[in-house]
């Protein structure tokens, strides 16, 4: 897509205007969507460009958040914070991908160890209520969670901190997704991005033409565990708390709902998909809870039956059709 | 020393609840090669039949008799709706059962609300020194075994038991000797959903009955499988002896959450050192 | 080049390949034959390094053959084409040969790129999905990822498969051609291809070398003739 840049500039111009466009309220709203649109995208770049499914992006979100509260409530620093947020993830996907890639373990393990670390995660973070589980002057809460955790704030050497107002968030969250998107479509074009999709397609082909397959698929895990990491962090500041739900299997599902609506392997796809199904989910979650888990159930169970390929690109597809054949009734005649 | 023979049954049964659970997604998974992310809401499925038949004044022995009936026919819904359009596609199919376990939790929700009900636990207790030990408990036990046996002898000594294992085999062949392989994947899908019925109306005094009961135990059951391996009885058994000692001892040691993470933590050294499962170099049977 | 001393291979109670001892000078043109069951098949995978032998030695360039991850299988120069194309259907011709050639040359891979597919003569048809192609199109493409990386030593398992007989004149031109820059051991079946290599023949019969020569030296030889070629002189393997 030569394109390319145009669509990146054309999607800041968006974003600069909308806060002009939308109440206060949604602006908040979007800010944490566009949260999960990050979440989405590291998915996305592990799931969709590598090939390997991984259900353990909501540990790494977690952990992010997690991190950026002890460390932004500890340091005073919530830059600080989100580079703890995002090197914590990090590490931890650095460690879970050298112990199962290096170990050559089998795709569909794969899965279940990423999912079983996130269910660890959500055990042991449950079980930290009381006053004696925290991290310095972070108090970890078991499964009420982190709270107290502070908000973003401009942090400029000599100046002091100025906490961010929801509009100057919403331009920094929407200003890093747009950043850590053209980075990672810079990364999909690149001559690693063309390897990694060859592993994609047929792992032991790739290994057979000289490639390690190794190192590429753990640097591609650390980098999409980062992004998810910071895409917690973020979520914490915006929050001011953070819980062991985001450990939870329905937090898991919904990450990989998200990159199965929106289309995999494209990065654009798992934004689109992340805004579509948060959308729908508060528009009809402000009538029930249980209501949204159902919905959410059969639309997985839908799309894997009928939409294999994602429900925005077949929409895209559909709506493509039905454009095309007016047009070719028209171009028929003189 | 009454102690240790108490202490010693109390792993024993643990061992035994982790098979017994485990057993249907076991069959699922060896003979047909599906990870159901739904077996945890058939659990959950077989102890509301029981939480109906004593509210219908029938009693808990009739609703845990009626329970694998009535899984088995949800059991052979799912296979016929959503499952065999996916064989082949081992993650497709961990996608659209948990998108069925989503939906099912949330139905059950629905329909009988998200509170805990309780079934009262028959049989009693008996005396060994200063401790109890709950008759039902022993009777959890029994059925684990005889669940074991049942499925050996299925799998192994009856025709219909050929039939199933020649289909997982070489599904063309079969066909081609007259047999709808269709037949054998709804009968062994269902089979394996009859025996979480079965489980989850065991379970159901032990437990209470909830919406989330399968969400519960569907970790520790999906591990047990995958750790045990391709060959069904013996893979599940030993996996779920390992995996069950070792949350039972941590549990006992410190606190009943520390033994699920201990058991998990190890599950997944475990699958790193044995890429196959436990029984995965062993030929694949029952 | 490479040495393979006492090769044994089992399965189980199978013992595919039995004693093999294997020279090959850099430079070679070599065919290996032999009837069905005679372990060419699992001699060829133990050379491609994807099976390890139960006893005995493989050395290429004194590297211990076995002891290598397979991507540096490649790595080490050895470019392998197995009898089913194993290709990358859902990316086109081009970017196929790109994944082959990248590894080797890097940023000068649009180079090797072209010189491959003018070799393999689908030039017009880079930017076709391989999925579209028919088989033997896709037997060409492999070919021509093998060539894009420039390996020094080209292992082929039976190149010719499913090929009519002027692509298989074609085949064995190209192959005598890829000679000059590689060494190259070709298993085949096909008599009258092995006829056009000209090249030494060595005769595998139950997992054992039974005899090495020239393609003339090899008919004359009794045993050979009674256990393989039997008495109609062109008969296929």
């Amino acid at each position: 897509m030569r394109a390319e840049p145009a669509v990146w500039t054309t999607g800041a111009v968006v974003l600069g205007g909308l806060p002009f466009l939308l109440s206060l309220f949604q602006v908040v709203q979007l800010t944490v969507f566009m949260a999960f649109c990050l979440l989405a995208l590291s998915l996305d770049l592990i799931w969709g460009v590598a090939g390997i499914l991984s259900f353990g992006q909501a540990a790494f979100f977690g952990v992010g958040g997690y991190a950026y509260g002890v460390v932004g409530i500890n340091s005073g620093s919530t830059t600080l914070g989100l580079a703890g947020a995002v090197a914590s993830a990090a590490v931890l996907a650095a460690l879970l991908g050298y112990f199962t890639f290096y170990g050559r373990v089998g795709a569909m393990y794969f899965a279940v160890i990423t999912l079983t670390v996130t269910l660890i995660l959500h055990q042991v973070m449950g079980s930290t209520a009381g006053p004696r589980y925290a991290i310095g002057a972070a108090r970890l809460g078991g499964y009420n969670g982190m709270t107290n955790i502070p908000s973003l704030a401009l942090e400029l050497p000599g100046r002091t901190p100025s906490v961010l107002e929801p509009v100057p968030l919403f331009y920094v969250v929407g200003g890093l997704l747009l950043v850590v998107l053209g980075l990672g479509r810079a990364l999909v074009r690149s001559s690693f991005g063309r390897v990694l999709r060859a592993i994609r397609e047929d792992e032991g082909r790739t290994e057979l033409l000289g490639y390690d397959v190794r190192w590429r698929k753990l640097l591609t895990f650390v980098i999409s565990g980062g992004i998810a990491g910071l895409a917690g962090g973020l979520f914490a500041g915006w929050g001011n708390f953070i819980n062991p739900q985001v450990f939870s299997l329905s937090q898991s599902a919904l990450v990989v709902i998200w990159v199965m609506v929106g289309g995999r392997g494209t990065l654009y796809g798992a934004i689109a998909g992340a805004l579509v199904v948060q959308w729908l989910t508060n528009y009809l979650g402000a009538a029930s809870v249980t209501y949204t888990s159902v919905l959410l159930g059969v639309a997985l169970v839908v799309i894997v039956l009928i939409f294999p390929g994602g429900l925005v690109p077949a929409v895209g597809r559909g709506l493509g059709w039905l454009v095309e054949r007016p047009r070719r009734a028209l171009a028929v005649l003189p | 020393m009454d102690l240790a023979v108490v202490t010693a049954f109390g792993i024993v049964y643990a061992i035994a609840t982790l098979v017994l659970l485990a057993l249907g997604l076991a069959v699922i998974f060896g003979m047909m090669g599906v990870i159901n992310l739904a077996q945890g809401e058939f659990l959950m499925l077989g102890a509301y039949t029981v939480l109906l038949a004593t509210a219908h004044g029938l009693g808990v022995w009739v609703g845990i008799a009626l329970a694998p009936l009535c899984v088995g026919i949800v059991g052979l819904l799912v296979e016929r709706a959503i499952i065999r359009f996916l064989y082949g596609r081992m993650l497709d199919t961990m996608l659209a059962t948990w998108g069925l376990s989503l939906a099912l939790v949330g139905i059950v929700t629905l329909v009988f609300g998200p509170t805990t009900e309780g079934v009262a636990t028959p049989l009693g207790f008996f005396t060994m020194g200063r401790y109890s030990v709950s008759y039902y408990n022993v009777f959890v036990v029994g059925v684990t075994l005889a669940a074991l046996a049942v499925t050996y002898g299925l799998f192994n000594f009856t025709r219909a038991g050929l039939v199933a294992r020649a289909t997982m085999q070489n599904a063309g062949m079969v066909a081609g000797l007259g047999v709808n392989p269709a037949w054998v994947y709804m009968g062994t899908f269902a089979y394996g959903a009859a025996l979480a019925g079965l489980g989850g109306a065991i379970m159901a005094p032990l437990t209470g009955v909830v919406p989330t009961l399968g969400l519960a135990f569907i970790a520790k059951i999906f591990i047990t499988v995958i750790v045990g391996g391709p060959v069904i009885l013996l893979g599940t058994t030993t996996a779920g002896s390992v995996l069950g000692f070792v949350e039972s001892v941590v549990s006992y040691a410190s606190t009943p959450i520390y033994g699920q993470v201990a058991m998990l933590a190890f599950a997944i050294v475990l699958l790193r050192l044995l890429p196959q499962g436990i029984s995965g170099f062993w030929r694949r049977g029952v | 080049m490479l040495e393979a001393r006492g090769l044994v291979k089992e399965f189980g109670g199978l013992r595919a390949v039995a004693g093999m001892d294997f020279t090959l000078r850099r430079g070679e043109l070599r065919c290996l034959i032999g009837p069905n069951g005679a372990g060419k098949s699992t001699f060829f995978k133990l050379l491609a390094a994807v099976l390890k032998p139960t006893a005995g030695t493989i050395r290429f360039k004194g590297l211990d053959l076995p002891r290598l991850q397979p991507h540096e299988v490649a790595r080490a120069g050895i470019g392998i084409k197995f009898q089913v194309p194993r290709v990358y259907e859902q990316l086109s011709v081009a970017d196929n040969l790109w994944l082959a050639a990248n590894f080797r040359h890097g940023r000068a891979a649009g180079a090797a790129v072209e010189r491959a597919l003018a070799e393999i003569r689908l030039g017009e048809r880079r930017d076709a999905r391989v999925a579209h192609l028919s088989h033997g199109d896709r037997q060409w493409v492999e070919i021509g990822m093998v060539l894009a990386a420039e390996p020094e030593l080209i292992l082929l398992d039976e190149p010719t498969a499913g090929m009519t007989h002027a692509e298989a004149r074609r085949t064995a031109d190209l192959v005598r051609e890829i000679n000059r820059r590689a060494t190259v051991v070709v298993v085949e079946h096909d008599m009258d291809f092995v006829r056009q290599l000209a090249a030494t023949v060595t005769v595998l019969h139950r997992g054992a070398v039974l005899a090495e020569g020239s393609m003339d030296e090899i008919r004359d030889n009794a045993t050979v003739r009674d256990i393989y070629l039997g008495k109609r002189p062109h008969a296929r393997g």
